[in-house]
């Protein structure tokens, strides 16, 4: 009792409670200790003569359980910019969605759109902060008025800008499908085709990436979100239907008990209706 | 409480109970802070504890630093002055305050993070005893 009295409430922001409990915990698991779980994703962007694609393939994994067969990988951060995550999904999930929040309040203060590179500098400032803790690796693309603009932040804060990225455990498969078919000022179709093969061939070759694969396609005119561009030809064709339909199983006995209720108080209240 | 320069602010290891009790005297204040137990305090403690402790101290530091540099000295102290006084514009000492003055001075009003999401101090289940925490305050406990 005498420890709430001269309380300090905990700092907002990360509690760290818990890494005193899991060093005491460490020696009780015999060498099997849970590991935190980590996801497969193929991530790749293409920057051609008039926008930016992006491209991910949908699975989320549970180790080795398949999570979500159609899991949203390519996140929302502006109207002219759109980012794919890799990594640990909440992370992914949560560190876009502040970057969303800081570019609309940037741009409802300032009345101005937000640029490719300030999303950027929030990221890298962001994730450095946390020394590759918050495991996110992303794929940020946009149009801006300076520009067709592709960069990658790193989980630790590392930036690379390059006209054609790939990220997540399928990456280098779809790196070596970029690196061969990449070409500077491609065609709108060319470049929609050429992140299709490359995130295809990540999913053929990861283990960790698979099902549809989405593309969004940044220009100067508007995003056009194509979810899925190209289902996967293993989709699941269930041929019958699993619903039991009444009678399946039969009744042997039947028992109706009523519920005895007695009024024990009550109450009126008119309603005020003004 | 000694608050002079903000090297002071920074701490420089998570507080340790048996080593460095806050009673009066050096002496571990049972009534206040409970019994001590070394082992628990010494448990190694997330990397990122002692960072994020530091941070905005740290961040405040290297901002002052290059005001200095680039306007003069009387920039970081003018500054300085209206953190000290936005500092002290609080609530009684068990109820959270909005820190809305101190906010808008270190411009964390216009940016959104992870401490404004996680852990928010006005939605702690925590309370602290509310007239020894004011007794507390004013020396008289």
């Amino acid at each position: 009792m005498a420890l709430s009295n001269v309380l300090q409430t905990p700092a907002a922001g990360f509690n760290f409670d818990n890494a005193a409990r899991n060093a005491a915990l460490e020696g009780l698991f015999d060498g099997r200790t849970p590991t935190p779980l980590k996801t497969g994703t193929t991530i790749a962007g293409v920057v051609f003569k008039d926008g930016v694609v992006l491209g991910a393939d949908t699975r989320a994994t549970s180790s080795e359980v398949v999570a979500d067969k159609m899991c949203a990988k390519i996140h929302y951060i502006a109207p002219n910019m759109y980012c794919c995550g890799a990594g640990t999904a909440a992370d992914t999930e949560k560190t876009t969605d502040l970057l969303s929040s800081n570019l609309t309040i940037f741009s409802l203060n300032s009345g101005r759109n937000p640029r490719v590179i300030m999303a950027v500098n929030i990221l890298q400032d962001m994730l450095y902060r946390y020394h590759g803790q918050i495991g996110a690796s992303l794929i940020l693309g946009g149009v801006d008025c300076t520009g067709n603009h592709l960069y990658t932040v790193g989980p630790y804060g590392s930036v690379d800008k390059m006209p054609y990225l790939s990220m997540g455990s399928g990456h280098l498969a779809a790196l070596g499908v970029l690196e061969d078919g990449y070409k500077p000022d491609l065609e709108l179709d060319k470049a929609k085709e050429l992140v299709c093969v490359a995130i295809h061939t990540g999913i053929m070759s990861d283990l960790g990436s698979g099902n549809n694969i989405d593309i969004c396609v940044i220009t100067r005119q508007g995003v056009d979100y194509i979810r899925p561009y190209q289902v996967s030809e293993y989709q699941d064709k269930r041929k019958t239907k699993y619903k039991y339909g009444p009678g399946t199983t039969p009744v042997l006995t039947e028992k109706v008990v009523p519920l005895k209720l007695e009024v024990v108080e009550e109450a009126v209240q008119p309603l005020d209706t003004a | 409480m000694n608050t002079r320069g903000l090297r002071s602010q920074l701490k420089d290891s998570v507080p340790v109970a048996g080593l460095c009790p806050q009673g009066a005297y050096g002496v571990q204040d049972s009534l206040r802070s409970g019994f001590t137990s070394i082992k628990n305090e010494l448990l190694p403690s997330h990397p990122l504890e002692l960072s994020e402790k530091n941070f905005q101290p740290n961040q405040d530091k290297m901002n002052f630093s290059t005001l200095r540099s680039i306007q003069g000295l009387h920039a970081p102290l003018k500054l300085q002055m209206e953190y000290r006084a936005a500092r002290q514009i609080q609530r009684l000492p068990f109820l959270q305050s909005s820190n809305l003055a101190l906010d808008t001075l270190r411009g964390n009003d216009e940016s959104i993070g992870f401490e404004d999401i996680l852990n928010d101090p006005f939605q702690s289940e925590m309370m602290g005893e509310p007239h020894i925490m004011v007794e507390y305050q004013l020396g008289l406990l």
